[in-house]
């Protein structure tokens, strides 16, 4: 383990030199841990998110980490990553589909308890019958829980917005979890060009006085009593404070959003402003998106992408500004609800554009000649389907 | 400033919408927010200061952070708050020093509660306070609950980045800024014709002396399970 010393944020994700490794999606995330100055990991295996795990053991191995075990369950992990964090550390966790949906009620308190943990989601199919291949309806879950979610497109994607995560986290007026979520196999398990910061720099510590609430609740020994006391009496006052409360959690998770601007360039990335048609995407779907456009251009079609990097907080205005004009918008996703779909809808004022679609689950990967299907429609190219022999 | 303030005094209503959601953002930086609106520190510090000179019983409200002696800048700061509340009329000083509801009711005129705030600001009438050295989460709670249901003006003089539900809000606060605040309010003060000699706010009544070495199990309120069990889970002594 090289000696780390401790750099500005600013100076680690603006200034400080790049280096560029052919490396796969897990490692790019063990990679940003590697330089995020964490403190505890606490890890529960699960298919495909694994990987990431046994990554992060090594760097605890390594001294990278003061602390590294593996909980019962992921209703433990989740549970022993809030105990964790209020207890001043710096902590992350990953987990997949079922995993997540295991964890999910500890961690959907985890904003409301300000914890500013990182939380890695390599996306899995959560639905009978079994299956560990990439889906990603868990993220539709996720959506409601208060937590900041971005979802990474690559390899690239995964290293910076993990390492960003940590920063943004902790930032005292957010304050609440980041999850970084990519789809598995996809992404985890597959290789790409990665520009690294150099493994001997790493974030500052984290200084849990700098936060908008106590570490922990040390004010009546021998009971230890939680920090945020239930207000569960039948009163109007108890109501009145967890709607505050409430509002105040997505008042952060909407505070992020300038860390947003900062650390990752913006919530959204718009290749060809201009467009006629945009492919609005997340994740591993926008590189699909990315190769549509790039197949449009070579058939003289006007056709643009809008990437959406953040899903919460979601970016309401910049979405309505890139397609303030377009005529034709095709959502392509890896799951059967469709949720960025709805989002995007809820997000223009003019729905009736966009194309619920196409949409593939269950592991199945997604041509690009699905989405070229849906510009060819929009703009009223009869396509002849051809059955090859 | 635009002639539409966004953050006034209340009563904003039953369910307020968060300042965040109105499209307030925190202040940069060296500036600091007034009714919504990033301004200069003055303009800010000169309309706080004219609230708490002006509206009926202006009152300080100081938060753990400087109610304990926990890190070598906390008593200058608390220092600097006291001759600042001296130079209020009739200020009075109601700390708020923990987080957690008071059960079965609050003392309204010993301290205030981040999970009620209104009960201590209707008690006593406060239309002009000033929250100080409380954390950002409580703070935020307690200024949006005090927006919705009181008229009282809320200022909030924050260590960190500031808070969007105070009419007005500085950040970065530590003891030099709190006295020239001090010293804008008495220029302030001195322009009014408000004519006050400093001295120090009135005694808090304050709460029964609290035992720390010898608990009562009264003390645990809600939470007495915790230290003896309830009758039939932990202690089983016989079963059927």
């Amino acid at each position: 383990m090289p000696e780390q010393k401790v750099v500005d944020i600013d100076y680690l994700f603006k200034e400080a030199p790049r280096e560029r490794h052919f490396i796969t999606g897990a490692q790019a995330m063990a990679e940003a841990v590697k330089r995020a100055n964490v403190d505890m990991a606490i890890a529960y295996p699960i298919t495909p998110q694994s990987e990431v795990m046994h990554l992060v053991g090594d760097l605890y191995a390594q001294g990278y980490l003061k602390d590294y075990y593996r909980a019962e369950e992921e209703y433990g992990t989740m549970s022993a990553i809030a105990g964790a964090s209020r207890a001043g550390v710096r902590v992350f966790t990953a987990t997949s589909g079922p995993g997540l949906l295991r964890g999910i009620e500890a961690i959907a308190s985890w904003p409301g308890h300000r914890i500013p943990a990182v939380l890695g989601v390599l996306t899995r199919v959560v639905n009978a019958p079994l299956s560990i291949q990439p889906d990603n309806i868990e993220l539709a879950y996720l959506l409601h829980s208060g937590v900041v979610l971005l979802h990474a497109e690559n390899q690239q994607d995964v290293f910076d917005m993990t390492l960003a995560a940590f920063a943004i986290s902790e930032m005292v007026d957010v304050y609440i979890p980041v999850a970084v979520a990519t789809e598995g196999f996809f992404v985890t398990h597959a290789k790409g060009y990665v520009d690294m910061t150099p493994e001997d720099m790493k974030l500052p510590p984290r200084d849990p006085y700098k936060a908008p609430v106590p570490v922990t609740d040390n004010e009546v020994p021998p009971a230890r009593i939680q920090r945020d006391a239930p207000v569960q009496k039948s009163n109007f006052m108890s109501y009145l404070i967890h709607a505050v409360w409430q509002q105040e959690v997505w008042s952060s998770t909407q505070r992020a959003m300038k860390y947003i601007y900062k650390y990752l360039n913006g919530p959204i990335e718009v290749v060809n402003p201009d467009a006629d048609v945009f492919v609005v995407a997340s994740g591993c779907a926008a590189a699909q998106g990315r190769e549509a456009v790039r197949y449009a251009q070579e058939e003289g079609l006007n056709v643009g992408l809008v990437k959406i990097k953040s899903i919460r907080p979601f970016p309401t205005k910049e979405v309505r500004d890139a397609l303030k004009n377009a005529k034709g918008v095709v959502i392509p996703e890896h799951n059967i609800e469709g949720w960025l779909s709805k989002e995007v809808k809820a997000a223009i004022p003019n729905s009736g554009i966009v194309v619920d679609g196409p949409r593939v689950y269950g592991g199945m990967t997604l041509p690009v000649e699905l989405i070229m299907e849906e510009i060819y429609k929009i703009l009223g190219i009869k396509q002849e389907k051809k059955v090859v022999i | 400033m635009s002639e539409e303030k966004k953050i006034v005094p209340g009563p904003a209503g039953y369910m307020p919408t968060p300042a965040v959601f109105m499209g307030v953002e925190l202040p940069p930086e060296g500036k600091a927010l007034l009714y919504g609106e990033i301004v200069d520190e003055e303009t800010a510090m000169r309309e706080a200061a004219k609230a708490m000179l002006t509206r009926k019983n202006p009152t300080i409200f100081p938060g753990p952070q400087v109610l304990w002696d926990w890190r070598d800048d906390v008593a200058d700061k608390a220092q600097a708050i006291l001759e600042l509340a001296s130079e209020i009329p009739n200020c009075r000083i109601i700390p708020m020093p923990d987080y957690r509801p008071k059960y079965p009711k609050i003392d309204p005129e010993a301290e205030i509660n981040p999970n009620h705030p209104n009960l201590t600001i209707l008690h006593n009438r406060i239309e002009a306070c000033i929250f100080v050295g409380v954390h950002c989460h409580y703070a935020n709670l307690s200024l949006r609950m005090i927006r919705a249901g009181t008229n009282c003006y809320t200022i909030a003089l924050c260590a960190e980045l500031g808070h969007e539900e105070a009419m007005a809000s500085l950040r970065d606060v530590h003891a030099d800024d709190i006295r020239r605040f001090k010293d804008v309010l008495v220029q302030v003060r001195n322009e009014l014709g408000i004519q006050w000699t400093p001295k120090a706010p009135p005694t808090n009544p304050s709460l029964p002396k609290e035992e720390w070495e010898a608990l009562n199990p009264a003390d645990y309120g809600d939470y007495l399970h915790m230290i003896i069990p309830r009758k039939g889970t932990e202690n089983v002594t016989e079963t059927e």
